[in-house]
């Protein structure tokens, strides 16, 4: 560990990338924690503020990015736990939202 | 010499309108004085958070469409990154209208420059945004729109229309604008009338204006004389719209008994709110781009399964034809079709750009496929010109159908149509026998056979789809049908137009597909028509 309390990184699954519904959500979920949280697009940063959309969407990640994601605060760790669980359910947009659960999640190919 | 006080254009949606003339504020070549560093940065912050405003009423007037758009917005205009370049311009002495365009533009050029379609797209969010908060920043900016007032400018947005009141009526008469438009799609479907292409509107200052958006045309402080002319005509029109609503919810009927089809063309699925599914006998198209056009830029799956689902609801057990995106001609899109095709009506649209992507176009057929479990869908493909496009569509469609199972959706694969709006197709109709049905589009037909464009206003007089060449296409392709056990409808602006519907009886035609405020207008003229001999 390099001075973080927490650091994770997860791939971007999302059909069209980190796009506006996609950042809506993850910065209004980064905004719930206390911790200084970022993200990158790449290992070797840029590094930039989670909770800004404006610098999240600047980043363009498209589809298949492995996003990492640090934070800094009392709450860190739940923090990144938190951004890569919404990042693996694929933001929520998948099948369950819109029809009744049961049918299978799948990968948008 | 006088002022001109009349202006002729193009129309753009029907009826007729008389209120006070109300400016929009031209955001590009706004400007404001600058009032000292203090006067600017509240003056910036107090734009911003107005704009917000408008954006939550917006987001609470339209729930089902666009919420998530404008939510991005809120968002975009809640972070202080967005505006921290414009502050700091307005500490180096720029007045906030200055500062905050420049900030905004350059992050626009930013999305611009994006390789990657869905962050191209994006820019038209950030120029919204920017119009937004410029127009609470311009000089004479503040005045709010009047009841029932006539809305004079340039162009508008699709996202000022919304913010407009309608209920107390009004109208909208452009300079410049086209009537294939979005935001004249959304007149049509909330009945507000609408001229466009009226050239430069003299300054004035204009009282008030009579708009009539079936002929196209503004009268600028209307004369006694011309007032009393337009009570006149506003008093016919409500006449004929008392006797068309009686035979709205009834079956089409020709006066010798020979039953049509009347059905209605949908843009954006926020016009069925208003609508009853007992005026129609279904959906015979469903224009897609409506979901492409969007500030939200290419849509994914799941965004286009719910929409189609919604359509396929409202519609209960009643046929839904969905036409795949017919993106290029004069409908481009952002991130979809090519720019500087030197002429882009005979160039890469419809269908051949849907397979010229078949990234994107795969997307959506999965969503039609996904939908078609919820109704009676069928899909239709645009711009058909050789039988091969229906044969790897349908190519296609099977391995969809084959994908989605194995992903676990339930799926179902719709009948596969075509239009007929190609003179290739409309003269040999026979070659196209593996189309599950035919709709001539009607207008693209029209432009292809007579070589001339609606929006060219020197040949749009030879324009006429009741050109006998025309009709005698329209009569091949329903005769051809006939014989090949194809269903034959037509979707174009023929259709909604009593004056061609003697010729299309003719032609044998049982089955028009129109936009819906034209619905009760079709059926009482074929009420008054013999379909026979």
């Amino acid at each position: 560990m390099s001075g973080f309390d927490a650091e994770a990184s997860v791939v971007l699954t999302h059909a069209v990338g980190l796009h506006a519904r996609p950042s809506v959500k993850l910065t209004k979920l980064a905004k719930t924690f206390a911790a200084k949280l970022e993200l990158a697009a790449g290992p070797a940063g840029p590094w930039i503020d989670a909770k800004s959309i404006v610098k999240v969407m600047a980043a363009k990640a498209p589809q298949g990015t492995v996003l990492s994601f640090r934070a800094t605060g009392a709450d860190a760790a739940a923090a990144v736990a938190a951004l890569v669980a919404l990042v693996e359910r694929d933001f929520d947009e998948g099948e369950g939202t819109a029809e009744a659960a049961g049918t299978a999640h799948a990968a948008n190919p | 010499m006088p002022p001109i006080r009349e202006l002729s254009g193009r129309a753009a949606a029907p009826g007729l309108a008389h209120g006070p003339v109300h400016r929009l504020v031209e955001t590009g070549t706004a400007h404001r004085a600058f009032a000292g560093v203090a006067v600017e940065r509240a003056a910036l912050g107090q734009a911003i958070a107005a704009a917000i405003e408008d954006l939550a009423g917006l987001m609470a007037a339209n729930e089902e469409d666009g919420a998530d758009i404008l939510e991005f917005q809120v968002a975009m205009l809640e972070d202080e990154s967005l505006s921290e370049p414009a502050f700091d311009a307005i500490e180096a002495g720029a007045d906030a209208l200055t500062a905050f365009r420049e900030a905004l533009d350059s992050q626009i050029a930013d999305y611009q420059r994006s390789e990657d379609d869905y962050f191209r797209a994006r820019a038209s969010d950030l120029e919204d945004l920017r119009d937004r908060v410029l127009s609470h920043l311009a000089d004479g900016a503040a005045a709010a729109v009047p009841a029932g007032a006539i809305l004079v400018g340039r162009d508008l947005t699709p996202s000022r229309f919304l913010s407009v009141d309608w209920s107390a009526g009004g109208a909208i008469a452009l300079a410049e604008g086209s009537p294939s438009s979005h935001v004249a799609m959304l007149a049509r479907s909330r009945g507000v009338p609408m001229a466009v292409g009226l050239g430069a509107i003299p300054d004035g200052p204009f009282r008030a204006a009579i708009l009539d958006g079936e002929r196209g045309r503004l009268v600028l402080d209307p004369t006694e004389a011309e007032l009393a002319a337009f009570g006149a005509a506003r008093a016919d029109a409500a006449g004929r719209a008392a006797r068309e609503a009686d035979v709205l919810t009834r079956p089409a009927v020709t006066a010798d008994g020979v039953a049509v089809k009347v059905m209605i063309n949908v843009a954006e699925p926020a016009e069925l709110d208003r609508l009853d599914p007992e005026i129609c006998d279904g959906i015979g198209l469903v224009r897609t781009e409506f979901l492409f056009t969007g500030r939200d830029g290419l849509p994914d799956e799941e965004t286009q399964y719910r929409a189609y689902r919604r359509i396929l609801e409202w519609a209960e057990d009643r046929p839904v034809t969905i036409r795949t995106v017919d993106a290029g001609g004069d409908k481009p899109v952002p991130g979809l079709t090519l720019d500087g095709e030197s002429n882009p009506f005979l160039g890469v649209r419809g269908v051949r750009l849907s397979l010229a992507r078949p990234e994107i176009f795969r997307l959506q057929l999965r969503a039609l496929c996904r939908a078609a479990v919820h109704g009676d869908l069928k899909i239709m493909l645009p711009m058909v010109t050789v039988p091969e496009e229906i044969a790897t569509v349908a190519a296609m469609l099977e391995a969809t159908v084959i994908q989605l199972g194995s992903d676990g959706f339930r799926a179902r694969k719709p009948p596969l149509g075509i239009m007929v709006e190609v003179p290739a197709v409309a003269v040999v109709p026979e070659l196209y026998a593996e189309a599950a049905f035919f709709s001539i589009g009607s207008n693209d037909l029209t432009q292809y056979t007579t070589a001339s464009a609606r929006d060219i206003a020197a040949v749009a007089a030879l324009n006429d789809p009741g050109h006998a060449a025309v009709v005698a296409l329209i009569r091949n392709t329903v005769a051809r049908g006939a014989e090949l056990g194809i269903e034959v409808s037509l979707c174009g602006d023929m259709g909604g137009d009593p004056a061609h519907w003697p010729a299309l009886l003719r032609a044998g035609l049982r089955s028009a597909s129109v936009a819906p405020p034209l619905v009760g207008r079709v059926k009482l003229a074929l009420a008054g028509l013999r379909a026979g001999g």
